[in-house]
C-alpha cells in the first residue's frame, strides 16, 4: 500500500486537480498552489541530480574502475563550483545592506559564480554543441544516399532549404522574374513556400498524433491503468 | 579518385568544414538580407505597439545555443528599447538570467542609459518548474515571482503595479532553445487566453520546422535559426540604424557568411557522397 | 581501431591544443600585442557599519580594451584585470581541448569533459537553491530567518505559509532516493510530479496541438482572388490540407495500408520526407551557427585577428601587462 497505492492516489489527485480547474474556475487557486509545489520539487530535483552524480563518481573512485582519475576531476569541479555558489564566494554585498554579505547577487559580474559561468561553463557547453557541425558534415558524406524516391525527396528538399536560406539561393535563381508564377521557383521563395505548406502539413500531422498520444498516456496514468512510473517488483 | 573518396578520412571533412566556417569569419564578409514574411510579421507585431506597452521577454536558452539565439535576443531587446516599451525579463532555463544581465549591460546601460530599472525594465529572474512556471504566470504571476531577481518584493516595483497575469502583457517575446520554450508558451500561455496574448518567438534551426504549424494563428511571427535573426536585425537596423552601428547589432548578419560557405560545402559533400555510392554500385561493391 | 592508432590519434589531439596555445602566445607577443587581455572599470564601495567598522569592496565592470585605454588616459579607474585575462585564456584552452576530440580521443578532451560534467551539475544545484528554494520555500516557511540572512528586502509583514510544509516534506522524501534502503519513499513525490505533469499535458496538448490545429487546416481548396481563380493560393491550400490528411492516414497503423489507403499513406510518406528534409536543412543551419560563434570567440576575443565590435587597439605588449604586474 505504501509503495504503490499511496503514490498512485497522489498522482491521481494531483492530476485531477490540474484538469478539473480548467472546467471549474473556483478550483484555480488550488491548481496554482499545486503548481507552486511542483515548481519547488523541480528545484529539489536539481539537488537530487547533483547528489546522484556525487554518488556515482565516488563509487567509481572507491572501486578504482577505469577512468577513475577523470571522476576525481569531475568531483573536484562539482565540489568547487558548489562551494563557490552556495557560500557566495567573491560576491559583494548590496549597497543598501553592506553588513549582509550573503544577501548579494550570486550571479553578479565579478563574483566567483560569474567566473565559473563566463570562463568554464559557457565556453565548454557551447564548444561541445558546436562540434555537431563537423559530425553532420561527416554523416552527410557517408550516410545520405539517394537510394529511392523517398530519399531523393528528402535530399532534394534539404538542397533547396540549404541553398535557399543563404545568398546562394538568390544568386542561383536570380535569372527568374521577381513577380509572377515563375517567381515562386526562385530558391528563396520556394524555401518559404515549402516551409509554409508541405513542412507545415507534415509537422501538423506529427503534432496531432503526439497530442493524441500524450492525452492517452496521461489519462492512462491518471486513471491508474499505467503504473510503470511506480517501478517494478516491490 | 574513387578509392581516395571511398576511403576519405573524416578528419579531411572536418578540416573542410573548419575552413568553410573560419575563412568567411576572418574575411569579415556580411551579406545583405531580405526579410521573409514570417519574420516581417514578428517585426510588425512589435512595431504596432505603443510607448509604455508591456512586453514579457522570456530568455529560454543557454550558451550551447547562444551562437544562434544571442543575436535574436539582442535584436529583440534593442527593438523594445527603441519603441520605449516596458520590458519584463524572465527565464525558464537556469542560465537565462546571465543573458538577461548581458542584455542589461550591453544594450540597455550602454545605448539606452535613460531607462530606469523598476520603471522601464525589470528582471524577474529564473524559476524552476518548466511549464509549471508558465501555467502559474498565466493565472497568477505574483505568486510565481514574489520578488524580482534582485530580491526586491514585487509590490515595491512601480512597473509591476496592475500586473497580475500574462493577460496584462501586450506581447510575449520568447527566445527559445528547446524545452521548455516556445512550444510551452503556446500550449500554456497563448492557449489560456488566445484573444489576449500575442507571441513572437525566436528559435533554433532544430526547432523551427516544429513551430511552423503554430503560425500565424497561435504565434504572430517567428525568427527561425540564424537566418531569422539576420533578417530581424536587418529590419531593426533599417528602421532604427544609426551611424557607426555597434558590431553587436549585426552579429546575425555576420554569421550568414559562414552559413553560405558551410551550406555549399554540405551540398557538395552530399553530392560527392552519392557519386561515390553510385560508382560503388556500378562496380558491384555496394 | 588498433591501440597504436588510438594512441596516434590521442597524440594528434594533444598536439592540436599545444600548437594552438603556442600560436596564441606568439600572436599575443608579436602580432597583436596584448591579445586576450580583459579590462575593467573599477568602482570602490566603502560603507561604515553601525558598530563603526568599515566594509569596502571593488566593483569591476567589463569594458573593451579600447574603451579602457581611453578611460585610463582620462585618469578614470580602468585597467587590465589579470584574473579575467587568465579566465579568458583558460576558456580558450578548454575550447581547444574539446575541439581536439575531432582528431582523436585524448586525455585533454577527457579532462575538459569531466570538468564540464561536474561544473554543470553543481551549477544547476546552486541555481535551483538560490532562485527557487530560498525565495519560494524558505521565505515562505521562515520569513524572519530568510530576511536576516539572505533576503533583507523581504517584507517585515511576511507571514509563515504553513502549507509549504507539504512541498518541504515531499522534497525531503525525494532526496531520500539516494538512500538505498528507504529509497522507495521517493515514489511519493515522484508520483506527485508525474500527476501534475500529466494533468498539465492532458489539457495543453489537446488544446494547443490538436483542437487549435484543426481550424487552420480547414481551408478552401479553390480560392477566388480579385482577378478570379487564384492558382497559387489554391495549390498551396491543396498541398496543406491534403498533405496533412495524407500524413494522418499514414499514422493510422490499425488499418492495413493497402489499396486506396496504401496509396494515400504513401503520399503521406512523401510529405513526411519533405518535412524531414527541411528539418535536416535547418539543423545544419543551426549547427554551423554554433560553430561560427565559437570561431568568433577564438578569433575576436582571444586572438584579436578580427574586430567586428571595434574593441581592440593595436598596442605594445609590455604597455598592456605592466599595469597588471604592479
Amino acid at each position: 500500500m505504501m509503495k504503490r497505492t499511496i503514490p498512485m492516489l497522489l498522482a491521481m489527485a494531483a492530476g485531477i486537480v490540474m484538469i478539473l480547474a480548467y472546467f471549474f474556475p473556483p478550483l484555480t487557486p488550488l491548481q496554482d498552489k499545486t503548481t507552486v509545489w511542483f515548481n519547488i520539487l523541480a528545484a529539489v530535483a536539481f539537488i537530487l541530480g547533483g547528489g546522484n552524480l556525487l554518488k556515482v563518481h565516488l563509487k567509481k573512485v572507491s572501486d578504482r574502475r577505469e577512468g577513475w582519475a577523470y571522476s576525481m576531476i569531475t568531483l573536484a569541479a562539482f565540489v568547487g563550483v558548489l562551494a563557490i555558489g552556495l557560500f557566495k564566494i567573491g560576491v559583494n554585498p548590496l549597497d543598501e545592506f553592506p553588513a549582509q554579505r550573503m544577501a548579494g547577487d550570486f550571479r553578479a559580474e565579478g563574483s566567483g559564480f560569474w567566473y565559473v559561468y563566463e570562463y568554464v561553463f559557457a565556453p565548454l557547453t557551447a564548444t561541445i554543441f558546436s562540434m555537431l557541425a563537423f559530425y553532420v558534415a561527416s554523416a552527410a558524406f557517408r550516410a545520405f544516399r539517394a537510394k529511392n524516391l523517398e530519399a531523393i525527396l528528402l535530399l532534394g528538399t534539404a538542397f533547396v532549404i540549404l541553398l535557399g536560406r543563404t545568398a546562394a539561393g538568390v544568386f542561383l535563381t536570380d535569372f527568374l522574374p521577381e513577380e509572377g508564377i515563375l517567381a515562386n521557383f526562385r530558391l528563396e521563395n520556394l524555401t518559404v513556400w515549402i516551409m509554409n505548406n508541405p513542412v507545415t502539413a507534415g509537422n501538423r500531422a506529427i503534432m496531432i498524433g503526439i497530442a493524441l498520444g500524450t492525452a492517452s498516456v496521461s489519462l492512462k496514468i491518471l486513471l491508474g491503468v499505467d503504473r510503470s512510473y511506480l517501478g517494478g517488483g516491490d | 579518385m574513387y578509392e581516395f573518396l571511398r576511403d576519405l578520412d573524416r578528419r579531411v571533412i572536418f578540416s573542410l568544414m573548419a575552413l568553410a566556417v573560419a575563412v568567411p569569419i576572418l574575411l569579415q564578409i556580411t551579406p545583405p538580407e531580405k526579410a521573409t514574411p514570417i519574420v516581417r510579421d514578428a517585426f510588425e507585431t512589435i512595431e504596432a505597439l505603443e510607448e509604455g506597452d508591456r512586453v514579457y521577454m522570456a530568455f529560454d536558452f543557454d550558451p550551447a545555443s547562444a551562437g544562434e539565439l544571442q543575436p535574436m535576443a539582442t535584436a529583440f531587446v534593442r527593438h523594445a528599447c527603441e519603441k520605449k516599451l516596458k520590458i519584463y525579463f524572465t527565464a525558464l532555463w537556469p542560465v537565462g538570467p546571465q543573458f538577461i544581465k548581458n542584455a542589461e549591460r550591453d544594450v540597455i546601460s550602454r545605448d539606452f542609459p535613460d531607462m530606469v530599472y523598476g520603471e522601464d525594465y525589470v528582471d524577474l529572474g529564473f524559476k524552476t518548474g518548466n511549464e509549471g512556471v508558465i501555467k502559474l504566470v498565466a493565472n497568477d504571476l505574483r505568486t510565481q515571482y514574489p520578488q524580482d531577481a534582485r530580491g526586491t518584493p514585487i509590490d515595491d516595483i512601480p512597473m509591476m503595479e496592475g500586473v497580475a497575469s500574462i493577460r496584462d502583457f501586450d506581447v510575449i517575446m520568447n527566445v527559445s532553445a528547446g524545452y521548455p520554450g516556445t512550444k510551452e508558451w503556446v500550449q500554456y500561455a497563448v492557449a489560456s487566453a488566445p484573444d489576449d496574448v500575442k507571441l513572437v518567438a525566436g528559435c533554433t534551426g532544430v526547432q523551427a520546422p516544429l513551430l511552423y504549424p503554430y503560425y500565424p494563428q497561435q504565434m504572430s511571427g517567428l525568427l527561425a535559426a540564424i537566418k531569422g535573426a539576420a533578417e530581424y536585425e536587418s529590419l531593426v537596423l533599417g528602421k532604427y540604424g544609426r551611424e557607426n552601428e555597434p558590431g553587436m547589432y549585426q552579429e546575425g548578419l555576420r554569421r550568414m557568411a559562414p552559413q553560405l560557405s558551410g551550406h555549399i560545402l554540405m551540398v557538395g559533400l552530399i553530392f560527392v557522397g552519392n557519386l561515390v555510392y553510385f560508382m560503388a554500385r556500378k562496380r558491384g561493391e555496394a | 581501431m588498433t591501440h597504436a592508432t588510438r594512441r596516434g590519434n590521442a597524440t594528434f589531439g594533444v598536439l592540436l591544443v599545444l600548437i594552438g596555445v603556442a600560436i596564441a602566445i606568439l600572436n599575443a607577443v608579436a602580432f597583436h600585442p596584448g591579445a586576450g587581455t580583459q579590462w575593467t572599470k573599477r568602482t570602490e564601495h566603502v560603507h561604515t557599519l553601525e558598530d563603526g567598522s568599515e566594509v569596502r569592496w571593488t566593483e569591476h565592470e567589463a569594458v573593451s580594451v579600447k574603451e579602457g585605454r581611453e578611460m585610463a588616459a582620462l585618469e578614470q579607474d580602468a585597467a587590465p584585470l589579470f584574473s579575467r585575462t587568465a579566465g579568458l585564456w583558460g576558456a580558450a584552452i578548454l575550447t581547444l581541448c574539446i575541439f581536439s576530440f575531432l582528431l582523436g580521443d585524448n586525455p585533454l578532451y577527457k579532462a575538459a569533459e569531466a570538468i564540464v560534467v561536474g561544473a554543470s551539475a553543481a551549477y544547476w544545484m546552486v541555481i535551483g537553491f538560490w532562485e527557487t528554494i530560498v525565495p519560494n520555500l524558505f521565505a515562505g516557511l521562515f520569513p524572519d530567518w530568510t530576511r536576516a540572512n539572505f533576503m533583507p528586502k523581504l517584507s517585515a509583514e511576511a507571514s509563515v505559509d504553513f502549507l509549504l510544509l507539504i512541498p518541504l516534506a515531499l522534497s525531503v522524501l525525494l532526496l531520500l532516493r539516494l538512500a538505498p534502503k528507504i529509497g522507495w519513499i521517493s515514489r511519493w513525490p515522484t508520483a506527485f510530479i508525474i500527476g501534475v505533469f500529466c494533468g498539465l499535458r492532458f489539457i495543453s496538448s489537446l488544446e494547443a496541438d490538436f483542437l487549435s490545429q484543426i481550424g487552420p487546416t480547414i481551408k478552401p481548396l479553390i480560392v477566388m482572388g480579385e482577378n478570379g481563380f487564384d492558382l497559387e493560393s489554391s495549390f498551396s491550400n491543396i498541398v496543406l490540407v491534403l498533405g496533412t490528411m495524407a500524413c494522418l492516414v499514414y499514422f493510422f497503423f490499425s488499418v492495413e495500408h493497402k489499396g486506396a489507403v496504401g496509396k494515400v499513406a504513401r503520399s503521406g510518406i512523401w510529405m513526411l520526407m519533405i518535412t524531414f528534409g527541411a528539418a535536416f536543412g535547418y539543423t545544419v543551419m543551426g549547427r554551423i551557427a554554433l560553430l561560427a560563434g565559437r570561431f568568433e570567440f577564438l578569433f575576436d576575443d582571444w586572438l584579436w585577428l578580427i574586430d567586428p565590435k571595434d574593441a581592440h587597439p593595436a598596442q605594445a605588449f609590455l604597455q598592456t601587462i605592466a599595469p597588471m604586474l604592479t
